[in-house]
């Protein structure tokens, strides 16, 4: 079953295309990333899924559930993070989380009750006292309380500390091996790799690579890191190069033969070529706009 | 009714404020009139026959030197413009303040309609006018018994009524326009309550001008039409119950495909 699947889905502010001919695919049961920088079309894909916004055009289904039809049904099945948790001033954090379970119709006491112990959330707290931090848990709480199939993150660890990061990212993995489904929408690329099995890049609006995030990760281009004094005269294919008296490193997607005898006619002390990290690869998507090699 | 009652729960101290502030001031008005009934007996002649300020506020038709002469125009313009004031706020931002706020996505992103919102911050809006009147009667009746009248209970009540479709009429439009807005709400509102408020006394001052009647429901609610006459213009409060139903059903049109940023 698809958790979400999108063909086509567009949505224009005014003029300017905020997502064009988006088309996404996840299957019921994975932790899957959606990456890209501020900007990109994240959000607005996010807020088009759950209604927030209207589509101009295309068509979008949670779990097999029309976006537009279905939205009720859909709402009901799935936990949403924002990026910026804002709640209703006045109110206990207890009493904002029955308001989640009350909207939900359903009593979520002591899934919620769990959840503020592990990430020790203090319940009698005013939402206004709350720091950034503390917002971030309750919005967790109000996202997972009610047990949903389907989990959208957007960036979801602003605002948490390291260790609350680890014990969030832990509840998430036991809930995906119970069978939630969760879409991981962030530009922290290291937190893609680390968790999700699949991930999609996106570009101004327009998904530009998706697959397995080692699928992603593979490319012909290898780091090179050189130690000693170096100068790649006469390499075709070098980028990101960084260079000091003692030390260079850079990516390089050319010939490795003729890497191999430029190195070799330099006085190098050691040498380390190793696989590019994902980061390195969606930088390579941003500033060239190029492909998967 | 969920929304309902976080509503209801979210503005309990608006509420109690303004229905504070408006009993608190009809029952002083009322606790006024023993002391000033001997002095209005002379000064009711000059009050009626002040021209076009006397127009403006019904002072013409009714004397001040009555318990009801003195009420519908003292505790009325009280009422009337408070009341339509709460109402205008209240509704204005009921819609409006999830987005001003930034809370829409969190109420949106649960499974509710927006129908489902609308109406049930329609009824938020209702239960609030609702209870505001009847605090409000029930403060003015207390206190007219209080200084030893007897209570003019026809006429009473149905200029109680008018205030309250008054508000339910302003309530209506405001709401209405709350669903166009994202924020900075509140100017908006005030300013409609005020604008028909003048509105019905330059009907009352200028005859060229007495088309505004069917505008503002300031004019089914002249409390002094409505004790010398003891009925309301149906026709007015007809009209003015359309106005409010217009303004509630473009609500529901709007808040159905609105984008929510």
């Amino acid at each position: 079953m698809k958790a979400i699947k999108t063909s086509g889905l567009t949505k224009f502010y005014g003029k300017n295309p905020g997502i064009q001919d988006l088309n996404l695919e996840v299957e019921e049961g994975e932790f899957y990333g959606f990456i890209g920088p501020n900007g990109a079309g994240k959000s607005t894909t996010i807020r088009t899924l759950l209604g927030l916004i209207r589509k101009s055009r295309g068509t979008a289904s949670i779990l097999e559930m029309d976006i537009v039809k279905d939205q009720k049904e859909i709402l009901s099945q799935i936990g949403y993070l924002p990026a910026e948790a804002v709640f209703y001033s006045g109110m206990r954090v207890k009493e904002l989380l029955r308001l989640s379970a009350d909207l939900h119709k359903k009593d979520c006491r002591q899934a919620g009750r769990l959840l503020c112990e592990r990430l020790q959330l203090d319940t009698s707290r005013k939402i206004e006292e709350l720091s950034f931090g503390n917002r971030k848990k309750a919005a967790i709480v109000c996202a997972l309380q009610h047990e949903p199939r389907l989990c959208i993150l957007d960036e979801p660890t602003s605002g948490l500390d390291p260790l609350m990061q680890r014990e969030f990212f832990s509840i998430l993995r036991e809930k995906n091996q119970k069978g939630m489904t969760v879409f991981l929408s962030s530009h922290i690329l290291s937190e893609i790799q680390r968790y999700c099995s699949r991930a999609a890049i996106i570009r101004k609006g327009q998904i530009i690579a998706s697959g397995s995030v080692e699928e992603l990760s593979r490319t012909s281009a290898k780091r090179v890191t050189v130690h000693g004094k170096f100068t790649p005269e006469g390499l075709d294919g070098i980028r990101d190069l960084q260079s000091t008296e003692e030390e260079s490193s850079f990516l390089y997607s050319g010939d490795i033969n003729l890497l191999l005898q430029v190195l070799s006619s330099q006085p190098i002390k050691d040498l380390n070529i190793s696989e590019p990290d994902l980061e390195e690869i969606f930088l390579h998507y941003y500033t060239e706009g190029g492909n998967i090699q | 009714m969920t929304i309902l009652k976080h509503e209801m729960r979210q503005s309990r101290n608006t509420l109690l404020i303004w229905t504070a502030a408006i009993g608190f001031l009809l029952a002083v008005c009322i606790f006024l009139f023993p002391e000033m009934e001997s002095e209005m007996e002379e000064v009711s002649d000059a009050f009626s026959s002040m021209g076009s300020f006397s127009q403006a506020f019904g002072m013409d038709q009714v004397s001040f030197g009555t318990l009801l002469g003195f009420y519908s125009i003292e505790c009325g313009n009280i009422l009337g413009l408070g009341g339509a004031l709460f109402a205008a706020l209240c509704a204005v931002s009921m819609l409006s303040k999830e987005e001003k706020d930034h809370t829409g996505e969190f109420l949106l992103t649960h499974p509710v309609t927006r129908r489902r919102i609308v109406t049930e911050k329609l009824l938020a809006v209702v239960f609030q006018l609702f209870l505001l009147n009847i605090i409000v009667l029930f403060l003015s009746l207390a206190s007219v018994v209080w200084i030893g009248e007897e209570i003019p209970w026809k006429e009473l009540l149905l200029l109680h009524l008018a205030y309250f479709l008054l508000q339910l009429e302003i309530g209506g439009i405001c709401f209405g326009i709350s669903a166009f807005l994202r924020r900075g709400s509140l100017g908006i509102g005030l300013g409609i309550a005020v604008i028909l408020y003048f509105f019905n006394i330059i009907a009352n001052i200028s005859e060229a001008a007495g088309f505004l009647k069917y505008i503002t429901p300031f004019g089914y609610a002249e409390g002094t039409d409505i004790i010398t006459n003891v009925s309301l213009d149906i026709h007015l409060v007809i009209l003015g119950m359309i106005y409010g139903i217009i303004g509630i059903l473009f609500a529901y049109w709007k808040y159905s495909r609105k984008d929510i940023l």
